[in-house]
C-alpha cells in the first residue's frame, strides 16, 4: 500500500529519535516546542501523503508518517506512527509510539508512548505506558496508563542475564500487559 | 463510545475561541475529600467532564485504573444538536445529544469530576446529564461538582480546572462560555435528589462545592 520515498535516507533500526518532550507527569504547559511538520516528516522512513486514502489493514516494520486518510487498522508494533495535521484516521492503532497532530477515531495502543499535539482530535481509548497531552488537544475517550510493559520486562531480562528469574519476570509482565488489554 | 457512525461535524472540534486568561490557583476542600475517597479503590474508573487536561490525567492515573475524558460542554456546541422549539426559541436536541454523548454502561464509574459544568450547560441538558451520570456511577460512587453562588459577570468566567495536587486546583479562564444560571441550595438538592447523600462546602470565592454519593 505504501512504500518508502526513494529520495530519503535508509532507515536505521530506530530512526525516530526520542522527542524532546517532558516526562509524562509534566503538565501540558511544560511541553517542549513541537517539531515542525518538515522535521518529523524527514525523520521517518515512510510517508503517506495527504491525498492518499487507504482502506483496510495497514501494517509495517518501519516508522510511518501519515498525513492521508486511513480506515481499518494500523499495526506497526515496534515502530512509530506520526499522524500529521492533515491525517484522518478511523482505525485501531497499535505502535510503539504514536504522535497525533490530526484526527483519529479509534483505539490507540502506544506501547511506549502516546503524544497528543495541540491540533489533535482523538475519539477513542488510549492504552500506553506514558502519555503527553499538549494544551489544546481534544480527547474523548479513556486513558489507561500501564506502568509496566513488555519492553521494560525485556530490558530487565536483558540486563539480568538469561537466568530463570528474569524469564519469570518477563512472563509476569506479559501477563500483566495482556490483562489490561 | 461512538464508532465510525458520527457526523463529520461531531468528530471535528467545535470552533471555540482559544485565547485564555491568567491562571489562578485555589484550594478545594471538596476536591481534597474527593481525592481521599479515591485512595481505597482498586482499578479505579474516573470520568472527567472538563476539557482535556494533561495534569488531570496524570494525577488521576496515579491511582491506577482508567481515566475517561469527555468535554460535554464543548460537545454541546455542535450545531447538529441545535433545534428550534415550537415558539421559535433556540434549544438543543437532548435525545440526539445523549445518544452520542455520555454513553457509558450503568454502574461503570467510581468517581466523576463534574466541575462547574451544570452552571454553563444548556438548560435542556442539565437534568438529563445528572440522571445519566447517576446511572453511570457505581452505588457508593462519588461525584464532585462546583456551583457559583452569584453571577459575578466577567469575574465568574468559565474555567478549565487543572489538578495540581490532592487539594490544589489551577483555574484557567476560558472565554468560550457564559454562566447560564445560578443554582441555590434548594436547586442543588433537587438536582441530586436521587443520590444517597450530599455534602456542601462553601468557599470564599463564591463557589459552592458539592460532594455527592450515589
Amino acid at each position: 500500500m505504501w512504500k518508502p520515498r526513494p529520495d530519503e535516507k535508509p532507515v536505521s533500526s530506530n530512526p525516530m529519535p526520542q522527542p524532546n518532550t517532558p516526562a509524562p507527569s509534566a503538565p501540558a504547559t511544560a511541553a517542549a516546542p513541537a517539531k515542525t511538520n518538515a522535521t518529523f516528516r524527514a525523520e521517518v522512513a515512510a510517508h503517506i501523503g495527504k491525498s492518499v486514502v487507504v482502506k483496510g489493514e495497514l501494517s509495517g516494520s518501519e516508522d510511518l508518517y501519515l498525513d492521508g486518510e486511513v480506515e481499518g487498522t494500523i499495526e506497526l508494533r515496534d515502530h512509530s506512527l506520526v499522524v500529521g495535521p492533515n491525517g484522518r484516521v478511523r482505525a485501531h492503532i497499535t505502535a510503539r509510539e504514536v504522535v497525533v497532530h490530526g484526527k483519529v477515531e479509534g483505539n490507540v495502543s502506544g506501547n511506549e508512548r502516546v503524544e497528543l499535539k495541540r491540533s489533535c482530535v482523538l475519539t477513542g481509548d488510549i492504552v500506553t505506558q506514558s502519555i503527553v497531552i499538549e494544551d489544546g488537544a481534544f480527547l474523548k475517550g479513556s486513558v489507561d496508563v500501564q506502568r509496566e510493559s513488555k519492553t521494560e520486562a525485556r530490558k530487565a531480562a536483558a540486563s539480568a542475564g538469561a537466568g530463570q528469574s528474569s524469564a519469570v519476570a518477563l512472563v509476569g509482565a506479559q501477563a500483566s500487559f495482556l490483562e489490561h488489554k | 463510545m461512538r464508532w465510525f457512525g458520527g457526523s463529520a461535524q461531531v468528530q471535528s472540534k467545535p470552533a471555540v475561541k482559544s485565547s485564555t486568561g491568567q491562571r489562578s490557583s485555589r484550594r478545594s476542600t471538596g476536591f481534597t475529600e474527593f481525592t481521599r475517597s479515591l485512595a481505597g479503590y482498586k482499578d479505579l474508573s474516573v470520568l472527567d467532564l472538563g476539557q482535556t487536561s494533561s495534569a488531570n490525567i496524570t494525577f488521576l492515573t496515579q491511582f491506577g485504573g482508567r481515566v475517561y475524558n469527555e468535554d460535554i460542554l464543548r460537545d454541546s456546541l455542535d450545531p447538529s444538536y441545535a433545534i428550534r422549539l415550537e415558539d421559535g426559541s433556540p434549544s438543543l436536541d437532548g435525545e440526539k445529544f445523549f445518544a452520542e454523548n455520555l454513553n457509558y454502561p450503568e454502574n461503570h464509574f467510581d468517581a466523576i469530576l463534574c466541575w462547574d459544568i451544570p452552571d454553563y450547560l444548556h438548560e435542556a441538558l442539565v437534568k438529563p446529564m445528572v440522571e445519566r451520570i447517576r446511572k453511570s456511577l457505581k452505588p457508593g460512587g462519588i461525584l464532585l461538582a462546583f456551583f457559583h453562588t452569584k453571577d459575578a459577570g466577567p469575574d465568574s468566567p468559565y474555567c478549565r480546572y487543572h489538578i495540581v495536587n490532592g487539594d490544589l486546583l489551577e483555574l484557567e479562564p476560558r472565554p468560550d462560555f457564559r454562566l447560564q444560571r445560578i443554582f441555590n441550595n434548594r436547586h442543588i438538592e433537587n438536582l441530586f435528589k436521587d443520590f444517597a447523600s450530599k455534602k456542601f462546602f462553601l468557599a470564599r470565592d463564591n463557589i459552592r462545592e458539592v460532594l455527592v454519593i450515589r
